[in-house]
Order: C-alpha cells, then sequence, then structure tokens
C-alpha cells in the first residue's frame, strides 16, 4: 500500500500530500493525474499530478477540502498508508516550442499548472505565469511559480494582493498589449476556465484546460468522465484531461459535476457526526458551515 | 459403483427445482437469489443422469468438462472429487455454475432434455465447488519445480485467472497486473452480488495467490509499464485478458444528461464500490423510481434488477428486437419478471428529454417491428412511423453492449487487431502477431462468457507454456 510521506495543510482548506509511488513517479508526466482510494470503504477520486520527485519517487498532491472524501483524506498521519493509488492516468499534456507561453492557474489549479509550467519552460518557452485566488490567504505556490517564470502576474479576487481582479483580466491586458502568445494553458473553477476560453477566442490564441469531471475507474471502462467537445463525447480520463478550451461544452461540465450534491451533503453529514471523526476542530466548523 | 436405478426410473425423477429467495422479498436486498441444492437434491439429480456413452453433454461444453464423469462422482458422494473432475479442464466451477448459459451448451443437448427436462448440470457443477469450498476441501495441487521463466498476465478476469492458475502449476513466475483496486475483471465489478457473490471470486483469487500468483493490482499496462517495457523488465512471455471494457452508447440527443449511466458505470458503482450501501461506503449512485434499462443481455438483466434492489418503483426494459432474440441467459429474464420487471419490446428509444437542470426526465421511444432476419441471423427491428411515445424516466443504464479498450492495441506496436479493435489470434494456439504475446476472452472476441475467457485461457496456457519451454532459452 502506497505510503504518505507528510500530509500538511497549506492553506485554511488546502493540503499538500507527498506519497511514495516510486513506479508510478518514474513514469508520470506533467499533467496527468493518479486516482486514490483511502481506505476499504473510500470512494475513488482523481488527484493531478501537483510535483515528481523523481529522485525519491514522490508523488505531491494539492487537494482542496471540498467534501467527504477530500476532508477524510487529511486524516491520514505522516507515515500512514493509503488504499491504493493508481496512475499515471489520462494523456500527459501538449509540451513544445511556441515561443511564448502561457499558463494561468486559479485557487487549487496553481498546483497542477506547476508541472505543466515546468515542461513548457524546458522545451524553451517564455514562460508567462498568472496566478490568481480570491483573496491572499487562499493563495499558495507562489515561490515554487515564480522560481521558473519569466513573466509573472499575481492577481486576487478582493484585491488583498497582487493586482486586484481576475486571472482573466491580467491575461486581457497581455492580450491587448499584443504579447503574442503562442500557448495557453489553463486550470482552475470552471467558471475562470470557461472565462478564460471565451476571452481567448476573441483573440484567436490556442488554449486548453484541463477538465475534472466526476471519474470513478479512470482507464475507459465506465463513461462516467463523458464530456462534450464541439458536439462530441469523449472520455476525460482517456482523451483528457486537456482538452481545447474553446471547444468545451462547460455548461454540461458544471451540469454533471453536480449530479450527486444531496448524497455528498448526506455523506459529509454523516463522517462529521461520527464520534469518532477524526478531522480538526476548525476544519470541522468550515465543513459544517457548507 | 453407479447409478442403482434403472433408466426408467431415472426418467421418473423430475428435474430439480432451485430452491431461492421468495421474488417479493429478495427483489428488496442483495443476498444471491438461489440458494443452491442441499445434499440430498443434488444426489437425486445425478441419479438421473443416464451415463450415455456418446455424453453430447461433453460436445456442448465449451471446455468439454467431463460431465458424467463428475456426476457418477457425485453419486458416490465424493463431492471433492467431483469439484477436481471439473477442475481438470474449467478452473472456475463455483463461478461457472452460477453464470454459464447452460440452456444453450451442455444442457441443450442433454438426452433427458427434451421429454424429460435435461438434468441440472449447472445446478450439480455448483454445489460441489460449494461444497469444496465450503468444507475446505480445496486442496493446493503439485506445483512443478521452478522453470525460471516469467509471465506477465493482463488483466485478471475469467481468462486472465485461467492463464495465471494453469502456469503457476507448471513453475513459472506468474504475475497478474489489474487495472482496478480488485482482481476478477467482469465478475467482480460487473456481475452483482445477488448472482454471484463476491466472496467467491475473492476466494478463487486467494486460492491462486497461495499456489504463488503475484497479483499486482491498481497497475494499468500501457500507462504504467507497456508491452515492450515488460518484456525490457524479464517478462518472456505475455498474456493479454484485457476484456471489453469500453461502453458503447446510443449516440442519441440527450444521452450526456445526469442520470444516464452506461451499464459499466452502474454496475461498477454498485458491485465494485458497493454503493448500493452508501453511506457506509462512500462512493453515491442515483437512485431511480422510474428506471429505464436500454438492452436485453446478461447485462441488462444485472442491470434492471440491481435498480430493483436501489428501490424503484417502475423497473423497464426497453429492447429493440422481441423477447426470443434477447440474448440473456433465460434464467435471468425468468427471475427479473418474478422480479417485476417490465418488459419493453420492440421499443428503442429515440431522445432523451432534460429537466432543465440537466437531469433526464423523460424518454422519446419508437415502437418497432422484426422484419428480415440481418448478420447475426436475428429479425432486424424496423421503427414503425408516427409510433412515438414518452415515458417517464429518472434513470437510464444503457446497457447495448461493449466495444475493446483501445489502450493495449494502441501502445503495443506490431499487436494487430481488427476494426472493432479486437486483438487478431491463432486460434489454435492464441498467439498474438505479435511473438510470446498471447491473448484471449473478450479482449479478442468481443463480448463473449465467463466460459470461453476461461476457456481461450486454458488454451493459451499450453501454448504459452510450450513456447517458454521451447523458445526462450535460460
Ligand atoms: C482529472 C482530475 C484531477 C483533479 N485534481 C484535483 C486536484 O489536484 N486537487 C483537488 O483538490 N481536486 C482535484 N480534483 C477534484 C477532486 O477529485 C474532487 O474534489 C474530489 O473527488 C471530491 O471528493 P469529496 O468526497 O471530497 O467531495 P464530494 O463531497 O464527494 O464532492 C464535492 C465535489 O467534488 C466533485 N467530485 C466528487 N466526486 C468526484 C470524483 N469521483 N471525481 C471527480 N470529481 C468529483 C463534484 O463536483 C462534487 O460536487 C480533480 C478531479 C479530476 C477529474
Ligand atoms: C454485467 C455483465 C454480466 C455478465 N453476465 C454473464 C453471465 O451471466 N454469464 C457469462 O458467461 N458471461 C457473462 N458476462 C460476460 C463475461 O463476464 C465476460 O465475457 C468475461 O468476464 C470476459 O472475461 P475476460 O477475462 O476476457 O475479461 P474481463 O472479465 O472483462 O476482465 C478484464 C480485466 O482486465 C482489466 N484490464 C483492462 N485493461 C487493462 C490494462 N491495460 N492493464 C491492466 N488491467 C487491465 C480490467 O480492469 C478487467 O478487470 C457478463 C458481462 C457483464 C458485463
Ligand atoms: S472515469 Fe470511467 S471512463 Fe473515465
Amino acid at each position: 500500500m502506497p505510503k504518505v510521506i507528510d500530509n500538511i495543510q497549506i492553506g485554511p482548506v488546502v493540503w499538500k500530500m507527498r506519497v511514495e509511488v516510486p513506479r508510478l513517479v518514474e513514469k508520470a508526466k506533467a499533467g496527468q493525474f493518479v486516482i486514490i482510494r483511502v481506505d476499504e470503504h473510500g470512494e475513488r477520486v482523481p488527484m493531478s499530478i501537483a510535483g515528481l520527485d523523481k529522485k525519491n519517487g514522490l508523488l505531491t498532491v494539492i487537494y482542496q477540502v471540498v467534501g467527504k472524501t477530500s476532508a477524510l483524506m487529511t486524516t491520514v498521519p505522516a507515515g500512514g498508508q493509503l488504499a491504493d493509488c493508481v496512475g499515471p492516468l489520462g494523456v500527459p499534456s501538449h509540451v513544445e516550442n511556441w515561443g511564448i507561453a502561457c499558463v494561468i492557474g486559479g485557487g487549487i489549479g496553481v498546483a497542477p499548472i506547476y508541472p505543466i509550467a515546468q515542461a513548457y519552460k524546458a522545451a524553451g518557452n517564455k514562460l508567462i505565469t498568472i496566478i490568481g485566488a480570491r483573496s491572499k490567504n487562499l493563495l499558495f505556490y507562489e515561490e515554487e511559480h515564480k522560481a521558473i517564470a519569466d513573466e509573472m502576474y499575481i492577481c486576487t479576487d478582493d484585491g488583498s494582493y497582487g493586482q486586484k481582479g481576475f486571472v482573466s483580466d491580467a491575461l486581457k491586458k497581455l492580450l491587448d498589449d499584443g504579447v503574442k502568445i503562442g500557448m495557453i494553458m489553463a486550470i482552475g473553477p470552471v467558471p475562470m476556465m470557461r472565462v478564460v476560453a471565451n476571452l481567448t477566442k476573441g483573440y484567436n490564441v490556442p488554449t486548453w484546460v484541463s477538465l475534472n469531471p466526476i471519474m470513478i475507474d479512470g482507464t475507459g471502462m465506465c463513461g462516467g468522465c463523458r464530456v462534450s467537445l464541439d458536439g462530441k463525447t469523449k472520455f476525460a480520463c482517456v482523451d483528457g484531461p486537456d482538452f481545447d478550451g474553446h471547444l468545451v461544452d462547460f455548461d454540461l461540465l458544471t451540469k454533471r459535476l453536480g449530479a450527486y450534491r444531496e448524497m455528498e451533503k448526506r455523506a459529509m453529514k454523516k463522517f462529521l457526526e461520527d464520534p469518532n471523526c477524526r478531522l480538526n476542530e476548525e476544519l470541522k466548523k468550515v465543513m459544517a458551515g457548507n | 459403483m453407479g447409478n442403482p436405478l434403472e433408466k426408467k426410473d431415472r426418467m421418473k425423477i423430475p428435474r430439480a427445482v432451485m430452491p431461492q429467495q421468495d421474488p417479493q422479498e429478495r427483489k428488496r436486498n442483495f443476498k444471491e437469489v438461489p440458494f443452491g441444492l442441499t445434499e440430498e437434491m443434488a444426489l437425486r439429480e445425478a441419479s438421473r443422469c443416464l451415463n450415455c456413452p456418446k455424453a453430447p453433454c461433453i460436445k456442448g461444453c465449451p471446455v468439454d468438462v467431463d460431465i458424467p464423469g463428475f456426476i457418477q462422482l457425485i453419486l458416490e458422494k465424493d463431492y471433492a472429487g467431483a469439484a477436481r473432475k471439473i477442475k481438470e479442464t474449467n478452473s472456475l466451477p463455483a463461478v461457472c455454475g452460477r453464470v454459464c448459459p447452460q440452456e444453450e451448451q451442455c444442457e441443450a443437448v442433454c438426452v433427458m432434455g427434451k421429454k424429460f427436462g435435461p438434468v441440472a448440470i449447472g445446478y450439480l457443477e455448483r454445489f460441489v465447488a460449494d461444497y469444496e469450498r465450503e468444507n475446505n476441501l480445496i486442496e493446493l495441487p503439485h506445483i512443478e519445480p521452478p522453470t525460471g521463466r516469467k509471465v506477465a498476465i493482463v488483466g485478471s478476469g475469467p481468462a486472465g485467472l485461467t492463464v495465471a492458475g494453469q502456469l503457476i502449476k507448471l513453475g513459472h513466475k506468474v504475475t497478474v497486473f489489474e487495472a482496478l483496486h480488485k482482481p476478477g475483471g467482469v465478475l467482480v465489478y460487473g456481475i452483482p452480488e445477488f448472482r454471484l457473490p463476491k466472496s467467491i471470486v475473492q476466494a478463487e483469487c486467494d486460492f491462486l495467490a497461495r499456489m504463488g500468483v503475484e497479483f499486482q493490482n491498481s497497475t494499468v499496462v500501457g500507462k504504467m509499464d507497456t508491452i515492450d517495457e515488460l518484456f525490457a523488465m524479464g517478462y518472456d512471455a505475455i498474456f493479454i485478458g484485457s476484456g471489453a471494457g469500453l461502453p458503447n452508447f446510443m449516440g442519441i440527443p440527450g444521452e450526456n444528461l445526469i442520470g444516464i449511466y452506461s451499464s459499466n458505470e452502474y454496475l461498477t458503482r454498485s458491485n465494485l464500490m458497493r454503493a448500493f450501501d452508501f453511506p457506509n461506503y462512500d462512493t453515491p449512485i442515483i437512485y431511480g423510481e422510474n428506471v429505464a434499462v436500454l438492452g436485453g443481455g446478461n447485462t441488462a438483466m444485472d442491470s434492471v434488477r440491481t435498480a430493483l434492489r436501489l428501490g424503484a418503483k417502475n423497473a423497464y426494459i426497453v429492447y429493440r428486437r422481441s423477447e426470443a432474440e434477447m440474448p440473456a441467459r433465460k434464467e435471468e429474464i425468468h427471475h427479473a419478471m418474478e422480479e417485476g420487471v417490465q418488459f419493453m419490446m420492440l421499443t428503442a428509444p429515440v431522445n432523451f428529454i432534460g429537466n432543465g437542470d440537466g437531469k433526464v426526465k423523460a424518454m422519446e421511444c419508437i415502437k418497432m417491428q422484426l422484419g428480415e432476419p440481418d448478420a447475426s441471423g436475428r429479425r432486424r427491428p424496423i421503427p414503425i412511423e408516427g409510433s412515438n411515445f414518452t415515458l417517464d424516466v429518472d434513470l437510464v443504464v444503457v446497457a447495448i453492449g461493449n466495444s475493446s479498450n483501445p489502450l493495449i492495441p494502441q501502445t503495443t506496436p506490431g499487436l494487430q487487431a481488427n476494426k472493432w479493435g479486437n486483438i487478431i489470434v491463432n486460434e489454435e494456439t492464441k498467439e498474438t502477431s505479435r511473438k510470446g504475446v498471447f491473448a484471449g476472452g473478450d479482449i479478442v472476441r468481443g463480448g463473449a462468457t465467463v466460459i470461453l475467457a476461461a476457456g481461450d485461457g486454458r488454451v493459451a496456457a499450453q501454448h504459452m507454456h510450450k513456447y517458454l519451454m521451447e523458445e526462450v532459452k535460460k
């Protein structure tokens, strides 16, 4: 069973977990994902690869606590184990030298976009990085990005840090200034990816996004992860998760992500009511409020 | 010791009736439906066998199980011996006794069949296999000294498990790579608990592990290591039994609405992830009140009966041909009817209608009539113009078959597949176009049966052994 090296809180509801899976790490590439099951009763949750320490065989995932399973993940101690961690899954991000490449990370997306930024940079691109969060205390991975970006913009919705506004505002300015961006890769909440894709359509700049529909097996066997591109159905786990943002039906994605809302609430409630629940008190409060 | 009864007296005994859970009760639980024969019933049923010298039943069995032979052992009360007799050619009798379409195979040609009803070979097979397992009589077979050869098996369905069992006995080192977190293939993720208890599949896998088979679950070949990389890692021969796990959809409008599942997704949620026991298990599943299952095979029956057990008020089978053409096992169709499934024959969906919130609320259908026979020999359904009607549904399960998962063919240069993505093999040896790579089961045949997959595994194992000993120098 895969061993958890450490599992630390890096934001109000964000954790960073490193898992020892040497064979997986050896094979994995930027843009791919893994599927984790915490315990025998657990569901299979997909997590993007946020870092690969090839030397020590360590995988980093950065996760946001949104429900039962992500909450449960926070309770796995350093040195503990996961029931399983399968991967690498999905097609690696396409990487080439476009001259100037721009990566955009919003919210939790700043983490999975990081290995892709590294790959773009290694391919010889001039790297423009735009990261954003609702507020300063929700921003992370800034140092990592700073270390490799040729140009970097930080946006917060409330203006508590960097420039006030959305990542798309920063991007729009670059495009209006005539910066010749050859490729944009955006990862973040669905509304953010939608706004970015809608914006760049008008400028005709290729824009890819990483989609996060509900998955189970991650091998193309169930079709639960179907997304629609220009009217054609694709399975995000095997055909993606990266897709041309200009073709994605974001409405469908948003709706399908809500398929189990009622049951997810029930699962969370039951979890919180369990006298043996090992969540930290602060997180318990946040989750009870949701 | 043979059968003490005269032939004419054997014919007077009526065919055994399988004791089973009451339909009204069982349609709300996931426990196995048939209880299995008692010893007394099994003895009586076995005494019906005429022990015909020609034994047409053996030829009716895809893997030539010595049926009269094992039945004679039952009469001698050597039940474990009977199970071992079956295992000479079929390593999964507890599974096959439950899921084989006996009425199309061994029982279809039983001499008793026409007049008196065939000997219940499937029931007897299940009886001896269960007896052997429940009484801990399963013996570890003799294992040959190590040959120094290593074999990789891709996929842990009946095909892969059979190859593993055969080759480990012959002294080879065997590793099974399975993409999911539990081995068993369709036997664990597809076929529900009420038809095939998962503990039985687990027992089969545990037994292989005790013999020395190594299982590497959560390992997707082609994503982790490719076939070529497995060779580079020192595997001398490879068997591909990756199944037909790519769900087909109808390709009609509205198919991506919430509440429309492939049967693979629906059954995987319920069986592998145990969503039927939510929230004790974390994986959710949509509980429909009005559930339509599209298709007429075993997968459709399993889905519709699962829907009933998850509380459906109306559970429909919507099938475009008539009952006579339904490919499901007769017993499953019968069980579904007993449980109150409503069969809408000669009906096909044309459009799914959403509730404005992205969820399915109805399905537009059209009535069909049967025309001339098509390539499959079954009469082709033709839409009747103007016969459209709407059916209220809040859950639809599409069970119209699977295609083969393209991952292995795509990542293995030189591995030939046909236009449907099925791997092409030499019929006799099961070897593919790549030297040392063999394949069998659904990845070769498209959606077929457990026994055919297991049979392929047997044949492949024989030829893999020959290949390993003759062509792999150590
Ligand atoms: C390819 C991919 C990569 C992802 N990478 C990350 C990541 O790096 N970090 C991160 O925090 N999250 C990531 N996610 C999302 C993450 O999988 C979900 O947040 C997680 O499954 C939620 O589970 P839960 O029980 O905590 O929440 P729940 O209460 O079950 O659900 C909360 C919301 O999460 C989504 N969700 C639920 N189950 C699944 C599922 N099985 N698959 C996908 N989404 C689901 C739904 O929108 C749901 O409404 C990724 C998803 C995909 C498909
Ligand atoms: C719901 C349902 C009901 C059925 N009912 C019956 C019945 O009553 N009677 C009957 O005879 N038949 C039945 N069948 C058909 C029967 O189950 C199949 O024909 C049989 O299981 C095929 O066996 P297999 O070994 O070829 O593959 P499978 O059982 O499909 O197993 C293949 C395995 O390979 C794994 N795999 C795939 N790709 C990879 C990879 N790249 N790396 C690692 N692992 C991989 C899969 O995860 C899977 O576990 C049914 C099928 C279904 C779906
Ligand atoms: S998650 Fe099952 S097909 Fe993609």
